[in-house]
């Protein structure tokens, strides 16, 4: 079965008369579970469930510690060309925006490499956008390869490959690969994805779980909050994430919860997530899937990031640049994917999660061949 | 009790209690807990040792006079685990070794296969190998003849603090080995801790209860205490439990009048 025939089950379910029907006791019950199942984790993504977030928060805050300690995950996005044939209506690379389109060439990534490695940062995740022509697999190889003499984990945030593709950029040295759906909803994707391969919700879907069977030791998944209905997105989030978990049980999935700022460009999502329902939905997120990463990246805010460290949160970036060319060519304007809103350095982010009484890692993996 | 030593590959050691070195708020707070818990052996996972300039290095936080236990965390098979177990070697790392073979992130069990296959051969490298597995007698007596230097059965799952769960398998292990038998993984409490080494274990390796208590060092020190009661209970002979009350006065004593 593929997780598509999962979401499909769902296919009808009314999310909203399901909400309205929890009650507080619902919430408690579900809470007190050991073992919460998809509908108690549903039961705690309900607006009701709001009402519990001081249960919910300690309830996280424990598992968190007793799965991970009182440690954070250091990593740092590295773009490496922003070329995209894509037409995402609320990406800054979407192929309509006349912005300066780079791509690095293996001597400047290697510039970029040693800029982030002189900052201490040992893992590093590189992006690129969809144009396979400009950054075929062979571009992508030689990338990997590069970076791993300079890093001790590599990860790819990159458009969608085959099964033999993972496998490739896997013994490359390649250890993780990130996919954001963006939205589970088929309809709502059909209409932000408006022109080039991400059109394909489908060969986007199953992408985590083609990486998983390439050998990928850690799988990160989520869903761009604020263009479906936000509590259903998480919902289903949460599903792919435990239906990796069962079935390929050598991957580690983690999971990401981006959400658009509202002061972000001109695309107006149908969604604001607040701070409270963020919260809510890590917490949640936690106390379904107790060992799933979760990641937090530069989108958030200083304050709530140095805030939500004892919530749930694994894997935080710090000293990122979303720009192509980012981390040696400051002065070039650039236009970034997305606006970063905690703009600290690594050293100021290690601080302050040291100060939260969290240890910053920065290194946690080698590849042994 | 003086005389009372735990040899782990030709080595004497004096306290039975293993720690770890995850999960910490802080390296800082490790030599504290060492002290503290009077622990003779850390683990730690090569993949987290840092040596670049950048970053604190984790090892310069272990005492001299500490054993260091680097495990093969993050292997996935038993040609990875032989792989860092020599770069550990090479790294000064010393010749102990716990083997740490996982193929499944959600449960974290061991790999009871691929472990015994890495520590055939890494024994004949001369590696002091503390193989970590599920509890089973065949593969314990195999481990054994493989070479180990002890052997490590988990009491319940990593990190679930959920203590002895697979206690009759273990207990069929400290009986039929002739290696120690350290206890390793799920100990939440010092009395689980305590009633492991009740039962015969001759060690227990402990450290997300400790790592992630609110005081990491007052915990290492109620392990400590827990370890040495326990292990003093058994070497003390318990008596026997019954189910059936036995009275002080017997019933039948006036026979023997």
């Amino acid at each position: 079965m593929s997780f598509f025939e999962v979401v499909e089950q769902y296919q009808g379910f009314d999310f909203s008369s399901f909400f309205d029907q929890v009650t507080d006791a619902a919430v408690e019950q579900s809470l007190a579970k050991e073992k919460p199942g998809p509908m108690d984790f549903l039961t705690l993504l309900s607006p009701r469930a709001a009402g519990h977030l001081e249960s919910m928060a300690h309830k996280a805050h424990q598992l968190t510690v007793q799965y991970f300690g009182r440690t954070i995950q250091m990593f740092i996005p590295l773009y490496i060309s922003n070329h995209c044939n894509n037409g995402c209506a609320y990406c800054g690379f979407n192929h309509k925006n006349p912005i300066l389109r780079r791509k690095l060439t293996l001597e400047e990534i290697e510039t970029e490499a040693k800029a982030i490695a002189a900052i201490g940062m040992q893992h590093v995740l590189f992006l690129t956008g969809e144009a396979h022509h400009v950054t075929p697999m062979d571009y992508l190889l030689e990338a990997a390869r590069l970076l791993k003499r300079y890093f001790a984990s590599v990860s790819v945030e990159v458009y969608p490959l085959t099964v033999e593709e993972y496998r490739q950029l896997n013994q490359a040295g390649v250890d993780g690969m990130t996919m954001f759906q963006e939205t589970y909803n088929q309809e709502v994707y059909k209409r932000v994805h408006l022109a080039g391969k991400k059109m394909d919700y489908h060969w986007r879907l199953n992408a985590p779980e083609r990486a998983a069977q390439g050998g990928m030791r850690v799988v990160n998944l989520g869903a761009l909050l604020g263009l479906a209905e936000p509590r259903s997105e998480i919902f289903f989030t949460a599903l792919h994430a435990r239906y990796l978990e069962t079935n390929y049980l050598d991957t580690e999935v983690a999971l990401s919860l981006p959400r658009f700022n509202e002061a972000e460009g001109d695309f107006q999502p149908d969604y604001l997530v607040n701070d409270k329902t963020f919260v809510q939905f890590m917490t949640a997120l936690r106390i379904f899937l107790p060992r799933a990463g979760i990641t937090v990246s530069t989108r958030e805010s200083a304050a709530f990031r140095d805030r939500i460290l004892p919530l749930g949160a694994t894997r935080y970036s710090a000293g990122s640049s979303t720009g192509v060319g980012g981390y040696t060519e400051i002065k070039v304007e650039q236009t970034p994917q997305f606006e970063i809103t905690d703009d600290r350095s690594v050293e100021e982010v290690a601080r302050a999660i040291v100060a939260h009484g969290y240890q910053p890692v920065f290194k946690d993996w080698d590849m042994i061949g | 009790m003086k005389d009372d030593v735990l040899i782990l590959g030709g080595k004497s050691f004096t306290n039975r209690l293993l720690t770890g070195t995850g999960k910490f708020a802080a390296h800082a707070q490790i030599p504290k807990m060492l002290a503290a818990s009077g622990s003779q052996m850390i683990t730690v996972a090569l993949r987290r040792i840092d040596a670049t300039a950048q970053s604190e290095n984790i090892l310069e936080y272990i005492p001299n006079n500490v054993t260091l236990l680097p495990n093969t965390s993050g292997a996935r098979t038993a040609e990875q685990a032989v792989r860092i177990a020599r770069i550990a070697r090479e790294a000064g790392c010393g010749d102990f070794i716990k083997i740490e073979v996982i193929t499944d992130m959600k449960y974290l069990m061991p790999d009871n296969w691929e472990t015994l296959k890495a520590t055939e051969i890494l024994a004949k490298e001369g590696f002091l190998v503390l193989p970590y597995v599920l509890p089973d007698l065949p593969l314990a007596k195999r481990l054994e003849n493989a070479g180990a230097a002890a052997v490590m059965p988990l009491g319940a799952p990593i990190g679930t603090n959920r203590g002895l769960e697979t206690r009759p398998l273990i207990e069929m292990l400290i009986e039929n080995c002739t290696v120690p038998i350290v206890v390793d993984a799920g100990i939440g409490k010092p009395s689980q801790a305590a009633a492991a080494m009740e039962m015969g274990a001759d060690a227990v390796l402990v450290n997300t209860a400790i790592a992630t208590a609110r005081d990491p060092e007052a915990m290492g020190r109620a392990f400590d205490l827990a370890v040495k009661a326990g292990r003093a209970a058994y070497l003390a002979e318990m008596a026997e439990e019954s189910t059936l009350a036995r009275a002080s006065s017997p019933l039948t004593g006036f026979l023997d009048d």
